[in-house]
């Protein structure tokens, strides 16, 4: 099986941009570790694979000025090893190791767990809570898109035809500000998100909460953000009723499905859990970064 | 259609072959290079039956397309052990008989060999989660652990005289 199909390492996007104008066919891909056990699934074979991982740009990660950029095709495992990353965004560094096996990990990549708009990917609703901009490229030359307005539904993306994600930008994050990720699974490792919960919390200087993300994964087509959730800690101690807010909104927020791994009614549950511990723990290590400054 | 010419090395050895450009580099190794010792369980990443190490990353050779290894420094199973002297892992494994029907021993050995590589003294739990990707349905995984943790001790001991 698959060996009808071409296959391209283009060593620049330029290059990349031509043959996917060339070859209307063409399917770009870093780890493949979702796309290789889809066509094995029956999905139809593209003619032509394109392997983005020997453009420099796609696998590098730079810092300049407050701007984290990172390759869209980076393997997680070097973005969890990554001290920089980790220190800035501790919970997107978290949801990153979430994906897969060390074996996966070597492959897996922000770009992929995107654009592939698996509704339950892990990466998403951290890159979402940190406004990570993505930069696309295509023949109409690069354009830079927020994270959130990747995917459009289930396997669906706004990306056009001949478009790739090249890379994404991260600002350092501001002063008392961090985030944190959360998942649900039936087992300890090695599965699909049930519920994913992101949340990124600023504090002002009297412990209350200047500014707040929260973001779904796995209960509804796209991650979901809870505007209400925000709003109701805003000017409020991370705790008591703000938190009771946080739960409440974010189990209102939710459109989830039924399926093996849980029940609309328990994803609503588990929403609302997660979303108030994911915020917690980002308010607790936003307090510890206020105290180490 | 025309195939690809790959040039790589191969457990310290120079290699190479011809593929298909949709060939994952798995059926590349076994039916092109003749290296055997990968197997093919799920073919979706889930099994790490055909776990290798490709320029010091482990991965699954099913998820890697053939052409990808082109310039590309690899080790499978077959170059862990030394002529007769099997790797402290593989004698570990046959010792404890950590293995039934062996279809995902080879992977289990490149994954935990790995694993020692990065982390020479790991705990039971770092075991564990260090090979959550490799699947076996024979042993129930206590054995297994149990020889990675004696062959850690033992490699960590001839470091160490």
């Amino acid at each position: 099986m698959l060996t009808a199909m071409r296959y391209a390492s283009p060593t620049t996007v330029a290059e990349a941009v031509d043959l996917l104008g060339s070859e209307p066919d063409a399917r770009v891909y870093a780890g493949a570790t979702d796309l290789i056990p889809q066509i094995r699934a029956g999905r139809p074979e593209p003619a032509v694979m394109v392997d983005l991982k020997r453009i420099e740009r796609l696998c590098a990660v730079s810092s300049s000025g407050s701007t984290y950029t990172v390759g869209a095709a980076t393997p997680t495992a070097d973005i969890c090893a990554h001290d920089g990353l980790a220190a800035a965004f501790p919970g997107l560094v978290e949801a990153s190791g979430l994906i897969g096996s060390d074996q996966i990990q070597s492959r897996s990549s922000w770009g992929g767990n995107l654009a592939n708009a698996s509704p339950a990917a892990d990466t998403p609703p951290s890159l979402i809570v940190n406004d990570a901009r993505a930069v696309i490229a295509g023949p109409g030359g690069e354009r830079t898109v927020a994270a959130a307005d990747i995917a459009t539904g289930p396997g669906q993306t706004s990306l056009g035809p001949g478009e790739f994600i090249v890379e994404f930008e991260l600002d350092e994050p501001p002063a008392r500000t961090a985030d944190a990720y959360l998942r649900l699974i039936p087992r300890t490792e090695m599965d699909i998100a049930v519920v994913g919960a992101a949340a990124r919390v600023t504090l002002d200087g009297d412990g209350r909460v200047a500014a707040a993300a929260i973001a779904l994964g796995a209960v509804a087509p796209t991650v979901v953000r809870v505007p209400d959730a925000e709003a109701a800690l805003i000017g409020n101690e991370p705790a008591g009723d703000a938190l009771a807010a946080v739960e409440a909104a974010a189990s209102a927020a939710t459109s989830p499905i039924d399926d093996k791994r849980g029940t609309v009614a328990y994803r609503r549950q588990v929403a609302g859990v997660l979303a108030r511990r994911a915020v917690s723990i980002a308010a607790e290590r936003a307090r510890e970064r206020g105290e180490q400054r | 259609m025309s195939r690809v010419h790959v040039t790589c090395t191969i457990n310290g050895d120079p290699a190479e072959f011809l593929c298909d450009g949709g060939q994952t580099l798995l059926d590349a190794l076994r039916d092109e290079a003749g290296l055997t010792g990968a197997k093919e369980g799920c073919g979706t990443g889930d099994c790490g039956a055909c776990s290798i190490v490709m320029d010091g990353r482990l991965l699954c050779s099913c998820l890697v397309l053939a052409p990808e290894a082109e310039g590309t420094t690899i080790s499978t199973v077959e170059g862990m052990a030394s002529g007769d002297d099997l790797h402290p892992l593989q004698q570990c494994f046959l010792e404890g008989a950590a293995l039934q029907c062996g279809v995902c021993t080879p992977g289990f050995l490149v994954a935990a060999k790995a694993l020692l590589d990065r982390n020479p003294d790991p705990t039971e739990t770092e075991i564990r989660y260090g090979l959550a990707g490799n699947l076996c349905r024979c042993t129930g995984y206590d054995k297994i652990v149990r020889a990675v943790q004696t062959a850690a001790q033992t490699i960590n001991e001839t470091t160490e005289s």
